[in-house]
């Protein structure tokens, strides 16, 4: 095989794992796990001064 | 045994230490700018010219301020998604100490003329091993940490910081390389063009990672904290994140422009840079569209306009990036003022503003404070800092797209139509316009150093908050 073609199979093989990235990130199966994560900045303030401490 | 509280005293450390050096590396960038307009402004010694000063300005603001802003909020973030105290004290500790020695000897060895003149990378080789030392120590420190989390995802800025420790670790010690010849200098190891491609794959990843990829972890964190919204898609920070790493290494020839490095390789650069606008406005879209819902907060929270102006720049500079890697605006815009006012929408809009808006949200926290001593100078320094930010780029796009062309313009017999003097005494008035858009930002850090100072005034021995457990 020559240095192109393998060149060329990395690309191909890239491509393709990005687009399985991209359908395994946006499956319906991984929305509610998401969607937690998506929370967890909110999370992790101690309970006594959890609010009034974000807006001034 | 596990550790109650979280590990603030590094944090603390830091966080100050991001206000001090903003203020010092900004003034020695006010400095330069009068320099440039009045060249004759300072004692004529070698140590006080522009060409020493200015590698000066540039690592003091990027790892002095941008570099303690980040160990500051990367310490602290990954401590509460970890729900963990930070890994191993004394460790940290010297990742703080050892980082202000760098900076030292960096303030020390700058002005005597001491540099390896890679632009970004100037120190010498001692320092650069102490660098590598501090980092490697960053990273036992940050990903010791991660390891001993208490829950099980890892919390996508943390795989942002991740990323850029591992990368400026790579970069840093590759770029570095050199033979010494005496303790203050040394030698590339690699020769010719081949040394410029590695400057620069250093160079610009030193943008995508330390002033992109670092501060995308910040946002990721303080953004969603402080509208009280989750991010927008997560989904979207997964696939931008993987994007963006991939994406940026390859993007560096685009400084090789016109150069004699190999066609192939510039035109390579300049494709990579264009892909990089999509993952960049992932980021920018993932952060804006977090404040759904909010959007009223920022008409009472300084701090928001601030995350989200950042971003806006943000935006317009991962814009405006890609557009001058193309060659035909490249052989217009490289070498003049354009890339100055380009690498400050980034520098200033971009990580100076969210540092600035993190640290107002962040320094209260780490004192046992509801919120700064006046909020209402949040947003006079807010404002200083837009208007002079606004200011600074615009005046360096009129002056690099007048120098440009002033450059490339030609008679009808094919002699060139202006010699180079010319375009530096048209460059004066916006040169001052700069100079006055750069006081502005200085001012501005003077303002937040005084709200800091009354905020913290009399607590300095804060207890450390303590570790929350995992819902």
């Amino acid at each position: 095989m020559d240095i192109g073609t393998v060149r060329g199979l990395i690309t191909a093989a890239l491509f393709i794992a990005f687009l399985a990235l991209v359908f395994w990130a946006y499956s319906k199966r991984r929305k509610a796990d998401f969607d937690e994560l998506a929370r967890l900045p909110l999370e992790d303030d101690p309970p006594v001064k959890d609010s009034g401490s974000k807006t001034p | 045994m596990t550790a109650t509280h979280y590990n603030d005293k590094v944090v603390r450390q830091f966080a100050i230490m991001t206000v001090v050096w903003g203020i010092v590396g900004m003034l020695v960038g006010v400095l330069i700018a009068a320099q440039l307009l009045w060249p004759d402004l300072l004692p004529p010694y070698s140590f006080l010219s522009f060409a020493r000063l200015r590698p000066l300005h540039t690592n003091a603001v990027i790892f002095a301020f941008g570099g303690s802003a980040l160990f500051a909020t990367s310490y602290y973030i990954v401590q509460r998604t970890c729900h963990t105290r930070l890994f191993l004290d004394k460790l940290a500790a010297f990742t703080f100490w050892g980082w202000q020695v760098v900076i030292l000897l960096a303030a020390i060895t700058l002005p005597l003329g001491m540099t390896s003149s890679k632009e970004y990378a100037e120190l010498e080789w001692p320092i650069d091993i102490l660098i590598a030392i501090v980092w490697v120590a960053y990273g036992v420190v940050f990903f010791g940490t991660i390891a001993q989390r208490k829950v099980k995802h890892i919390y996508v800025a943390n795989w942002f910081f991740a990323a850029y420790i591992i990368t400026i670790a790579v970069l840093h010690i590759v770029n570095s390389l050199a033979i010494p010849v005496t303790l203050t200098k040394s030698y590339s190891i690699y020769p010719g063009v081949v040394d410029a491609m590695v400057q620069w794959w250093y160079g610009h990843n030193a943008v995508g990672f330390f002033l992109t990829a670092a501060f995308l972890g910040m946002m990721y964190y303080f953004v969603p904290k402080q509208a009280g919204r989750p991010v927008y898609s997560y989904r979207l920070s997964v696939v931008h994140f993987w994007a963006l790493i991939s994406t940026y290494m390859w993007a560096g020839p685009h400084h090789l422009h016109y150069t004699t490095l190999p066609d192939w390789a510039q035109s390579l650069g300049m494709v990579f840079s264009l892909i990089l606008l999509a993952p960049s406005w992932g980021g920018m879209i993932n952060g804006m569209m977090t404040l759904s819902g909010a959007w009223h907060k920022l008409r009472t929270d300084p701090i928001l306009k601030f995350l989200i102006v950042s971003l806006s720049f943000y935006g317009m500079s991962t814009f405006e990036g890609p557009m001058m890697s193309i060659k035909t605006v490249n052989s217009l815009s490289h070498y003049t003022d354009w890339t100055i006012g380009h690498v400050h929408s980034g520098a200033l809009g971009w990580v100076a503003m969210i540092s600035i808006g993190t640290m107002y949200a962040l320094i209260p926290k780490l004192y046992g404070r509801e919120q700064m001593y006046s909020v209402k100078l949040i947003d006079v320094h807010f404002w200083t800092t837009t208007v002079g930010v606004v200011l600074y780029i615009t005046s360096m796009w009129i002056a690099g797209v007048m120098q440009g062309l002033m450059w490339r313009a030609t008679n009808a017999d094919g002699t060139l139509t202006y010699a180079f003097i010319e375009s530096i005494k048209s460059t004066y008035p916006y040169y001052a316009v700069r100079l006055a858009g750069g006081t502005m930002v200085f001012a501005g850090m003077l303002l937040m150093a005084w709200n800091v100072w009354k905020t913290i005034a009399g607590r300095t021995t804060t207890a450390d908050s303590p570790v929350v457990q995992p819902a």
